[in-house]
């Protein structure tokens, strides 16, 4: 049995997804661009994805062009913008996106272009004065993420796209994490290009979807056959967009019942706080995803709490240096200006609608010994701690 | 996820000798502790001995430890390794006798078990009244990685100890060039340093057995135990090269590396000039006629020029 409270990594694939795509796993092989009716069929269930997924964003569906995921729409969408408005040669982001923005942003650097990274403050949340100092004449986009993957941050997201327009900047969202958990509607909005990835919305992984607000001059970055009207090359994958379109439609009616996720996310939140003394929420006192909370343990490391969880059966994931194999914490935790102390020892849990209250109580009874144990192994207990801070001096480059 | 042994995650779950030790109360006695790491780096340790002073002998260890799975199982392992030992004998345990006695780590975590070769060290030293070379002042523990707070010594003897010949696995090792990336050259540097340590002294053992088995006369058989030689890296100083000798490595290179694959494509290149580290080519034929493939042409000839002659290259399209 297990407690899944990672569905910022990745989803369940809901059953009804699962049933609406299997037909064109067998017997429905054809290729939607052919001449025959036999082909026909299949190109009549991709228009009716396209049509689900147009309806949960607030988009028409020409503006929908299927792709294969989140990186894909982000890469794609970044070199679009700059193709847009080619003598333009600034950009500006976030220091807490996702590596698919802010490599493609790295090595535009390499490339001439500036990038400006935009900071956070100790909330996660973004200053629009820094935004507006950093726009100019020369801005070709301004690319954020809607929300935030690791802390479920929300940005404002069409008060920065205002801006943007201002400047005649193009503006991209990164939605991969948003779609699906709040409301978007992009008829009324500021937001040229959006991302979104099926299996972040119970759909399967290697599907996706960039929108691209009609009239955008759109340049497509996987060039071969004329599929997606020219402007997404490649053989339709017929299944994952069928379960894409399908996903849509139960998030859209999901939307409704988002509160009760967001309430065993409180529960858990508070029960967490309320048991366990040195905890505090990464990101807590600004608007979050419903279904996210990031909660730092001091004096332990992130890992070894993923390991006793694993134990109970309990998935999460953590931010630490130790879990990601690099030597350093989260850029976006790290972004925030958090301590050391926090930094190593945050969990972020991740809700999903199929998450029960039994499964947040489990966690909340086994937490407290978790922490116990490993606090109990751990030399630190306090934050003034001697050798503690050594190496904050050398560390604070 | 990390791939760890079963016995990693036994002694994760299960750690054995963790807390602290009281003070000795017995006459003899003593208890001392030695501590690496910090909460900044994500890992600390701090091991507790006890040690019966006339034979120097550990009676008792335990340990204290921040960090992740492989790092609590690796203090845990080492608690076990040493508790019976002399000082003396301890001191020869390698982060190498830690990893494998928890039947190996992923080469990502081995700086856990380097960990407690140091804290070890740290605790030994302590008791004997031996300063540890502190990072930051002195000659001896110049401090490279920044970062990490990581010291030249500390980083010679992890070459040295584990045989490494590349940067990341220093990086793997002791975190070394894992942060800010600025002192990766300097590892690369040292690496190169040690092991032309290691050639020197090799051959100093060859021609020492070979004396000795001069001395000896021919007939007895005398068994080198010089350790495996590491593949050579030579060092790499930026070069300094005069304009003729760079004109001619240019070409060179353009010779033997870039025009046979363009002129087997219909196209070619010619060198134009050279203007400090400006290289001024010439794009002839197939490629000469198509303008968006002469960016990437530019791009990979240059990669090649950066990467063969000198790093500080860049290449510029002429005209005709």
């Amino acid at each position: 049995m297990v407690i899944y409270l990672d569905n910022n990594a990745t989803t369940r694939i809901d059953p009804a997804v699962l049933d609406a795509m299997l037909p064109y796993l067998s017997e429905l092989y054809g290729n939607p661009s052919s001449m025959h009716s036999f082909g026909g069929q299949v190109g009549a269930a991709i228009q009716d994805a396209r049509e689900q997924v147009a309806a949960l964003l607030g988009a028409e569906d020409t503006e929908i062009i299927f792709n294969s995921c989140g990186s894909e729409g982000n890469n794609t969408a970044i070199q679009a913008a700059l193709a847009a408005q080619p003598e333009k040669r600034h950009i500006v982001t976030t220091a807490v996106e996702h590596p698919a923005i802010l490599s493609v942003c790295k090595l535009l650097e390499k490339k001439g272009y500036r990038v400006t990274y935009l900071s956070v403050d100790g909330r996660g949340q973004l200053d629009l004065m820094e935004l507006e100092a950093a726009m100019t004449g020369g801005t070709a986009l301004v690319t954020t993420m809607y929300a935030n993957n690791e802390t479920g941050v929300i940005f404002p997201v069409e008060q920065v796209g205002a801006i943007a327009k201002e400047y005649g900047a193009s503006f991209h969202v990164d939605a991969v994490q948003a779609v699906g958990k709040v409301p978007i509607d992009l008829s009324t909005s500021a937001i040229d290009l959006l991302t979104l990835s099926g299996h972040k919305l119970h759909a399967p992984k290697g599907v996706g979807a960039l929108y691209v607000r009609k009239g955008f001059r759109f340049r497509p970055f996987l060039l071969g056959g004329h599929q997606e009207r020219g402007r997404r090359a490649g053989t339709h994958n017929v299944p994952g967009i069928v379960a894409l379109g399908k996903a849509a439609e139960l998030a859209q009616s999901h939307l409704g019942n988002v509160k009760r996720e967001a309430e065993l996310r409180d529960m858990l939140e508070y029960g967490i706080l309320a048991t366990i003394p040195d905890t505090s929420v990464n990101g807590g006192g600004t608007t979050r995803l419903p279904n996210t909370v990031n909660i730092g343990f001091k004096y332990i490391e992130g890992e070894a709490i993923l390991f006793m969880l694993n134990k109970h059966g309990i998935c999460a994931s953590s931010g630490s240096a130790c879990t990601s194999g690099s030597l350093d914490p989260s850029h976006v935790l790290t972004a925030m200006g958090l301590p050391y102390t926090i930094l190593h020892g945050s969990i972020r849990f991740s809700l999903s609608r199929y998450t029960t209250e039994a499964d947040v109580r489990e966690v909340l009874s086994v937490m407290p010994g978790i922490v116990d144990r490993l606090r109990a192994l751990s030399p630190f207990n306090n934050d003034q701690a001697d050798w503690l801070q050594e190496r904050d001096v050398a560390l604070a480059h | 996820m990390w791939e760890y042994t079963d016995k990693v995650l036994d002694l994760f779950y299960n750690p054995v000798n963790q807390g602290t030790i009281e003070p000795a109360a017995e006459p003899g006695v003593a208890v001392v502790f030695g501590e690496v790491g910090s909460i900044a780096c994500g890992d600390a340790l701090r091991l507790h001995l006890k040690i019966k002073e006339d034979q120097e002998k550990i009676l008792d260890a335990r340990f204290q430890t921040f960090g992740c799975t492989s790092a609590i199982a690796s203090s845990s392992a080492l608690t076990e390794i040493i508790k019976g030992k002399t000082l003396d004998q301890a001191l020869q345990i390698t982060n190498h006798d830690i990893a494998d006695f928890l039947g190996g780590l992923p080469e990502a975590k081995m700086h856990c078990s380097v960990m407690g070769q140091e804290a070890l060290e740290a605790a030994i030293y302590k008791y004997r009244g031996i300063a540890v070379a502190d990072h930051d002042d002195d000659d001896e523990g110049t401090l490279i990685c920044k970062c990490y707070g990581v010291t030249e010594p500390r980083i010679k003897r992890v070459i040295r100890d584990n045989h490494l010949t590349t940067v990341e696995q220093v990086t793997n090792y002791v975190k070394a060039g894992g942060g800010c990336s600025s002192c990766l050259a300097d590892i690369e540097d040292l690496i190169a340093e040690v092991q032309q340590e290691l050639a020197v002294a090799a051959v100093a053992v060859k021609t020492a057995i070979a004396e000795e088995q001069g001395s000896r006369g021919a007939g007895e058989q005398v068994v080198t135990a010089a350790p495996p030689l590491p593949s050579a890296v030579a060092p790499l100083p930026l070069p300094i090269l005069t304009n003729i000798q760079k004109i001619t490595l240019i070409q060179q290179v353009l010779d033997s590396e870039i025009r046979p694959l363009l002129i087997a494509d219909g196209g070619d290149v010619q060198l134009h000039d050279v203007e400090g580290d400006r290289v001024l080519v010439k794009l002839q034929g197939a490629c000469g006629s198509c303008a968006s493939s002469n960016a990437t042409l530019k791009y990979a000839i240059e990669a090649k020029l950066k990467d063969l002659v000198l790093p500080t290259l860049v290449v510029q399209e002429v005209g005709g």
